[in-house]
């Protein structure tokens, strides 16, 4: 269990012209819906999230999470999660070796390691894919190894970058309601960023709109 | 964090430094300014000597009519070729044949290309006596003719691979497919369609290309030694002879040439840009004078028969350097040799051995420091937000535009006078100047249009920078660095003039083997020696492809690009 993820006066301008300005708070376990036209500064909103933000851009204001200001951190020290709509698995790792990027260094030892990931596999019903090239999956496979390989690092709030938006319509609503239920079940504070008002809803929580 | 960001600067000065500092060295002696020789102050001596030369008006003509004919005709043939074929199956089977042409060195193109044309070449076998009636080669001056004819071919031949590449590179960006079928529709045919409504916007990316190739061309040297006239020659060889001569008077006149050499390309780079406005209104007329046909079959099947005759050119040279390294008796005029034997290469290769591996050494050398630093710069590039402007894309061509025979003269009298004994490291060096262009150019493009939201990803997963570049960034990329590190090495290979002038004549590779070979004509030593020369190339290229593929085998998402 976490604490929320708040955006405390966020606003972001990009050369003194003022693009988007939030302020929220997403409690564990909960789901926010940020919808918009493309151009609405979505992206933008994830990147300051991410501590990724390109020069140019300005910051102002906070970004909590579970009670610690990250609005300086590195990246790779904020312990905030992303999926994009691509999987972006590693295409020169396999299946098992993406899973073990994500596995954090405290856990020890080869064998400590590959039992982790082997149970990781078989949490997501793919039990034994260990050395399968990503680029061999099918669609809902590779999604649900990237949600794997993100919460196997144990991050403390999950960033969804219209994560759905390319799948087919069967395959969606399984895979929405597989990502909202292991962020729920982790007690992870969830921003949603979509342009479809059925994530939206799926999502069952707030929803503001930018732009 | 603090080295990476001194990268770009640091890289600056390892490429233009030597450049400036031998632009310096070149000019103070053509100055009168070389105390080695008592000149303490100014002199007009040293061109005074240049112009005493009698054969300085025609070394200058040279000079300026063979690097225009070779940079025109590339030009042209290479327009009319994608003018005629993008798109097409043919162009893709052309763009097959001629990228691995781009790896063969200068001058066993050269070599290749004048056992073919030679009087006793293939070409004259091949029609002799049946066609010609020669029972012996004709008395015909058809390499090393006075007007550089062949010369001006050799350099053709090398010039439309790196020009085609470099055309087919910036061609996305054009729009062609959309541009050409809207030409199309309007009624245009297919060659004018293209030229009317694509070329002008590929031009304007390929113009730094295509001034490196004029300044190449007017101020080549091993080509020029091989192909070239010799009474008088090229100017920029007439300054390395002179640079050559154990007379170290003859410095003075050889920097005065070194300077005149400079002006002449600025020139001719200046004459250049007025024929490209000019060229630029006529073609804004003719685009609107709304003509549609321009005898575009003709154009198709001229710009296809020159490209093929200057790919097949190259290839059949190589096949004959091979056939002369391996040739037992081949009197006159059989097309093929009487026997086969090893002798060439059992008596030619050991000699050569001491010069292929300092060869190597050199490359992998210049090579490694010029990935290092490329990679530096393009990955602080990225971690700083530094977005390079179209000035630093000129700085990377200012050392491809500078003519090396204005500069090197320079470095090596700077060591003279210093007292600074130029050996391996200064060579490798010299090399680093020309060899961190073409790594940098090799390997930005497929650096900058990875998806760097794997560099999020992997940073969402708790990974920092480091590991983001060693763990994701560099493996995803291992084949176009590879590329990069084989394109440099084979940039390195072909090197002559900064081999032989910054490492004093002391440093032998088997570029600088087989062009002193050139005076003396035989043809089993320098077949011997060019295949070396492009095989230790080849096996670059090589590597590079085999690698990635063994490295990823079980990767299908690594092949795609």
């Amino acid at each position: 269990m976490t604490g929320a993820l708040r955006l405390e006066g966020l606003a972001i301008s990009r050369l003194g012209v003022p693009l988007l300005a939030l302020e929220a708070e997403v409690a564990p376990g909960t789901v926010l819906s940020v919808m918009g036209p493309s151009g609405s500064g979505k992206s933008t909103l994830l990147a300051a999230i991410m501590g990724t933000l390109a020069p140019g851009f300005a910051l102002a204001g906070r970004v909590w999470l579970d009670g610690a200001d990250i609005t300086r951190l590195p990246p790779e020290a904020r312990r905030v999660g992303i999926l994009y709509q691509e999987e972006l698995l590693f295409p020169h790792l396999s299946v098992g070796g993406n899973l073990a990027f994500g596995l954090p260094r405290t856990v020890r030892g080869r064998a400590a390691r590959l039992a982790r990931v082997a149970a990781a596999l078989a949490e997501i019903g793919m039990a034994g894919f260990e050395g399968r090239d990503p680029a061999t999956l099918s669609g809902g496979q590779k999604a649900r190894v990237a949600l794997m390989r993100m919460l196997l690092a144990e991050p403390r709030a999950l960033l969804l970058d219209e994560p759905f938006s390319r799948l087919d319509a069967g395959l969606r609503a399984q895979v929405r309601e597989m990502v909202f239920e292991r962020a729920r079940a982790s007690g992870l504070p969830v921003l949603l960023v979509t342009h479809d008002p059925a994530d939206a809803a799926a999502a069952g929580g707030a929803v503001v709109e930018l732009g | 964090m603090r080295p990476l960001r001194a990268a770009p600067l640091l890289t600056l000065l390892v490429m233009l430094g030597p450049v400036a500092a031998g632009l310096l060295g070149t000019l103070a002696p053509a100055l009168g300014l070389f105390p080695a020789l008592g000149g303490t102050g100014p002199s007009p001596a040293p061109f005074a000597a240049l112009a005493a030369w009698p054969g300085l008006p025609g070394a200058v003509g040279l000079s300026v009519t063979t690097g225009l004919a070779a940079t025109v005709l590339s030009l042209v043939l290479v327009t009319l070729t994608v003018a005629g074929w993008q798109g097409t199956r043919v162009m893709a089977a052309l763009e097959r044949a001629l990228s691995p042409l781009l790896s063969v060195p200068h001058a066993a193109a050269a070599f290749g290309l004048a056992f073919l044309i030679a009087p006793s070449g293939w070409i004259a076998r091949g029609l002799s006596p049946w066609a010609t009636g020669w029972e012996r080669p004709p008395d015909l001056l058809i390499v090393q003719d006075p007007w550089g004819l062949a010369m001006v071919a050799g350099l053709v031949a090398k010039e439309v691979p790196f020009l085609l590449l470099m055309t087919l590179a910036a061609l996305p960006q054009a729009q062609p497919a959309r541009r050409l079928t809207i030409a199309r529709s309007l009624g245009y045919g297919r060659v004018t369609g293209w030229l009317k409504a694509v070329f002008p916007s590929v031009y304007a990316q390929v113009r730094l290309p295509v001034y490196a190739v004029l300044a190449y061309s007017m101020t080549v040297v091993d080509v020029a030694i091989i192909l070239g006239p010799a009474t008088p020659p090229p100017l920029s060889v007439q300054v390395v002879r002179w640079m050559a001569d154990p007379d170290l008077t003859l410095r003075l006149p050889a920097a005065a040439g070194a300077v005149l050499q400079l002006g002449l390309v600025l020139a001719a780079l200046g004459l250049w840009r007025l024929g490209e406005i000019g060229a630029g209104r006529l073609g804004r007329a003719w685009a609107e004078g709304g003509a549609r046909r321009h005898g575009d079959g003709v154009a198709r099947a001229l710009g296809l028969g020159l490209a093929a005759l200057s790919a097949g050119a190259v290839i059949a040279g190589l096949a004959g350097l091979g056939l002369w390294s391996v040739a037992g008796l081949w009197p006159f005029p059989d097309a093929l040799p009487a026997g086969m034997s090893l002798t060439g290469w059992a008596r030619h290769a050991p000699g050569l051995a001491a010069p292929a591996l300092d060869t190597v050494w050199i490359a992998g050398a210049a090579t490694a420091l010029a990935l290092a630093l490329a990679l530096a710069c393009l990955e602080a590039e990225h971690r700083f937000g530094l977005s390079p402007g179209a000035r630093s894309l000129w700085l990377l061509y200012l050392p491809l535009l500078v003519p090396q025979v204005a500069f090197l003269p320079g470095l090596q009298t700077f060591a003279l006078v210093a007292g600074v004994d130029a050996g391996m490291g200064a060579v490798i060096l010299g090399h680093l100047v020309f060899v961190l262009p073409y790594v940098f150019l090799s390997l930005a493009a497929p650096w900058r249009a990875w998806d760097a939201r794997h560099a999020t990803v992997a940073a969402a997963l708790g990974a920092g920078p480091g590991a983001v570049f060693w763990r994701v960034r560099l493996p995803m990329l291992l084949a176009p660095v590879l590329t990069a590190a084989a394109v440099g090495f084979a940039v390195s290979v072909g090197q002559y003039l900064p081999t032989l002038l910054i490492g004093g004549g002391r440093v032998q590779t088997l570029t600088t083997e087989a062009v002193a070979l050139a005076s003396g004509g035989d043809r089993r030593a320098i077949g011997v020696a060019a295949l070396m020369q492009t095989g230790v190339v080849v096996a670059g290229f090589a590597l590079a492809l085999t690698v990635p593929r063994l490295a990823w085998a079980n990767r299908r998402g690594m092949r795609a690009a």
